[in-house]
């Protein structure tokens, strides 16, 4: 079990290092996504594999494919179709998903081998979670969800695109 | 432990060394999960769901703040034309 812990914990560290010295945005997101990839697997090896799924759900899911489309959003253009064709060149994502087929072995091999958790650690079933997220955190809950009906206010209160509002002794300048 | 360490300290660098406002919120997420991994790695080890439980209210607040952060990044880049956070630290009202 050991082994596997050590080999996703070298991806995760090496593509979050890919992260953090890439310059193109495109191909830090490709990194970004091995790396909660592999938290997964290693919350999966810890014996939370709810986690793991909700990690992949949110994080790799939901958060990511929000920030492509808000990078997609932002250049627009005909030289950026040029840049796309530039980007995708087989070197920059083969290693990304040279690390995914690793991963995704590792995980087959850990479910076919009706897999025990490492030694010196108790497994935490998902139906304790939950009886201790409805118990004493109930309070906990209820705030996060204003903190999320906060943030989707706040989200379109941002935004939105206002009018360009000039004073009227700047209106006669060129625009 | 120790690789919770690693990645939190990676999303520290880039945090101070990037000057692209998009690897900021990027490496703001790279803490996150690192802190995350260290309340997962914690609960399994004392054998207490509590530490899920803290997981599960990161994980909320990242995708609330990562949907904040966003929609300000936007109205900066309307306002400025650049993601250089540099820019924004002159602005003025």
């Amino acid at each position: 079990m050991g082994v596997f812990f050590y080999i996703t914990a070298a991806i995760a560290v090496f593509s979050t290092a890919m992260v953090v010295t890439r310059f193109n945005i495109m191909h830090a997101l490709l990194y970004l996504i091995v790396s909660l990839l592999s938290v997964a697997v290693i919350f999966y090896l810890y014996g939370a594999p709810y986690m793991a799924s909700l990690e992949i759900i949110v994080y790799a899911g939901a958060i990511m494919v929000l920030i492509i489309f808000f990078v997609m959003m932002l250049n627009l253009g005909p030289e950026s179709t040029r840049l796309e064709k530039q980007w995708l060149k087989p070197g920059m994502w083969m290693v990304p998903a040279l690390f995914c087929v690793i991963l995704l072995g590792e995980l087959v091999y850990l479910i076919a081998q009706n897999h025990t958790p490492v030694t010196g650690i108790k497994e935490v079933p998902p139906k304790a979670v939950g009886r201790s997220l409805f118990g004493p955190y109930i309070l906990a809950v209820e705030l996060s969800a204003m903190l999320l009906m906060a943030g989707i206010v706040g989200a379109y209160h941002l935004g939105r695109q206002q009018p360009k509002t000039l004073h009227r002794f700047l209106q006669s300048k060129p625009s | 432990m120790t690789l919770a360490g690693i990645l939190f300290v990676l999303g520290l660098i880039s945090m101070l060394i990037r000057r692209n406002m998009i690897f900021m919120l990027l490496s703001v997420e790279i803490m996150l999960n690192a802190a995350g991994l260290a309340f997962i790695v914690a609960s399994s080890h004392w054998a207490q769901p509590d530490g899920q439980v803290m997981f599960m209210f990161i994980l909320s607040m990242a995708a609330a703040e990562v949907s904040v952060g966003l929609a300000l990044i936007l109205q900066l880049y309307h306002q400025l034309k650049s993601l250089d956070s540099d820019e924004a630290s002159r602005m003025k009202g």
